[in-house]
């Protein structure tokens, strides 16, 4: 009922565009806000509504890996790096530098870049609908055609694992030197 | 009675038909009935929750809990309603003030999305998702943020250290919370809901899946912040937690969406584990609604038990049990069930 809700096409540009000026709106806020805790949340609304531009484009795995990665992980991550700073007032923790120039640079290359990209990809429209089932699509390439891929990814998890242990680890053991 | 809701549903959309009204918006009006009944139905529960839950405590305590207000005590909870809405909503200094007063709000906001692809009972889904399951985990996951945000815009120390416990306790328990709910999906191997019950037609998943329904249950208990996993509002400790500045109306509010949380993973539980609205041993005369009812009710109960019988566990115990037991049991569970049924395909029952 939903999807045939979002089939007709006014109603999913009218979807995307408003979900395109908020990921935009509060993409922007996240490095305007002054308070670094704001940041974050921006940060989770501009991901929450990435999903949403997701499901318009009929990617509803992906919008809920969007949702669950981004909005209920790595903002979770940020607040943890957040939370290890030792600030009694976490205002004015979010403010710029004098590095204009470079950034400037850095800016104008990424733009370059993925005009450069978009460009050359072109628009790529399929006439085929999109399938119902979309999940198990992506677990048969997943494990056959991009299996290789996804095992270095999971291997390079594994490793970060595995660090992270042992990092902790050691610092349990210096705490214990210390006292 | 079996078709009873369906009914109302068909003949409300045939009488918006009736008026000329399109298809589309007849879709849109449709779909809103279905969320505010749904709304209704969580407000309806957790009052009636939480009055259930004091009886409960006072039973298990040798008390009598609410009896005044009402037959039995059971208007209890709308004059504490009342009161609350009575009550002025105070804002401490140094608030972070939007932050504040929107947290209360969308707490409710990840329940209410999860309800909608919960099947109450047959063809009793407001949105028959196909990939139900990851959207329930996935959205569920939304929580932990709000639950911090409010507990960090207080200004106050027991708020923000309610808040980090809640982030550390819900990431570590998301994990065996979703490896447990993966022994499931590999036998359906489906994430649709509705298959999911379909497929228990024959056997529920309780006794196919033991380990992983235990595991499901412990780190729903530890999800939703109830004893003996509520470090998060620990009373003695830190107050009330990340609730502990709130007043009024907006500490009904988390206290709601605690339990529309306990619905929730009742709800899973039945659902994933004891065959959803299915009827057991054949009674279908009893309709499937009320079967799933009976279902998470019976699981609630199970929760305010467990919440009454045991004490607090500390921080390290917590962490401790969900890493090094509960994670690598959950991945055994997995490992285990891939070799089962690969051994039950070349015997070839």
């Amino acid at each position: 009922m939903i999807m045939g809700f979002l089939n007709s096409i006014s109603y999913v540009a009218a979807a995307f565009h408003t979900l395109a000026a908020v990921v935009v709106i509060s993409a922007l806020l996240v490095v305007f806000v002054r308070n670094i805790v704001h940041s974050v949340l921006w940060l989770a609304v501009c991901f929450v509504s990435l999903a949403g531009v997701f499901l318009t484009l009929n990617a509803d795995f992906i919008a809920a890996v969007q949702v669950m990665v981004y909005a209920g992980a790595v903002c979770i991550m940020v607040v943890f790096g957040i939370m290890l700073i030792r600030r009694r007032d976490m205002g004015e923790t979010n403010l710029f530098n004098g590095q204009t120039v470079a950034a400037a640079g850095v800016t104008a290359l990424v733009i370059m870049l993925s005009g450069f990209l978009s460009f050359k990809v072109g628009s790529v429209t399929s006439p085929a609908p999109v399938p119902a089932d979309t999940v198990g699509n992506i677990a048969t390439l997943l494990l056959s055609k991009y299996v290789i891929p996804f095992e270095v990814a999971a291997l390079l998890l594994l490793v970060a694992l595995v660090g992270a242990v042992f990092l902790a680890k050691e610092v349990k053991a210096d705490a214990d030197s210390d006292s | 009675m079996e078709n009873i809701f369906i009914g109302i549903a068909s003949s409300l959309r045939g009488f918006f038909s009736g008026l000329g009204v399109p298809d589309l918006y007849n879709d849109i009006i449709m779909l809103v009935v279905k969320l505010v009944s749904i709304l209704v139905f969580i407000l309806v529960n957790a009052l009636w929750l939480v009055y259930m839950e004091r009886r409960v405590c006072a039973f298990m305590q040798s008390r009598l809990g609410p009896i005044h207000v009402g037959p039995k005590g059971l208007l209890q909870s709308f004059a504490d309603i009342g009161k609350l809405l009575g009550k002025e909503i105070i804002l401490p200094k140094g608030i972070d003030l939007v932050v504040f007063l929107l947290m209360p709000v969308l707490i409710f906001v990840p329940p209410l999305l999860i309800y909608a692809v919960i099947p109450f009972g047959k063809d009793m889904v407001a949105v028959d998702m196909n990939i139900g399951v990851f959207y329930l985990l996935a959205v569920a996951s939304l929580s932990t943020i709000l639950f911090w945000a409010a507990g960090w815009s207080s200004n106050n120390k027991y708020s923000l250290i309610g808040g980090m416990r809640s982030v550390a306790q819900m990431v570590s328990y998301e994990l065996p919370l979703i490896l447990a709910l993966l022994g499931v999906i590999m036998l359906t191997g489906t994430l649709n809901i509705n298959q999911i019950v379909n497929a228990q037609n024959g056997i529920w998943f309780i006794l196919t899946q033991p380990i992983a329904f235990l595991i499901y249950f412990i780190a729903g208990v530890a999800e939703t912040n109830r004893t003996p996993f509520c470090l998060v509002e620990g009373e003695s400790e830190i107050i009330a937690g990340p609730y502990t500045e709130y007043s009024g109306m907006g500490f009904a509010m988390f206290f709601l969406a605690e339990y529309a949380n306990v619905m929730i993973i009742s709800a899973m539980c039945t659902v994933m584990f004891l065959g959803g609205w299915l009827a057991p041993f054949g009674l279908d005369f009893i309709p499937s609604w009320l079967w799933f009812f009976l279902k998470m009710y019976v699981m609630i109960f199970i929760f305010m038990w467990v919440r009454w019988t045991y004490p607090r566990i500390r921080v390290d115990q917590l962490m401790g049990f969900g890493w090094k037991v509960l994670v690598p049991l959950s991945l055994a569970n997995i490992f285990v069930t891939g070799v089962g049924m690969y051994i039950y395909r070349a015997i070839g029952w």
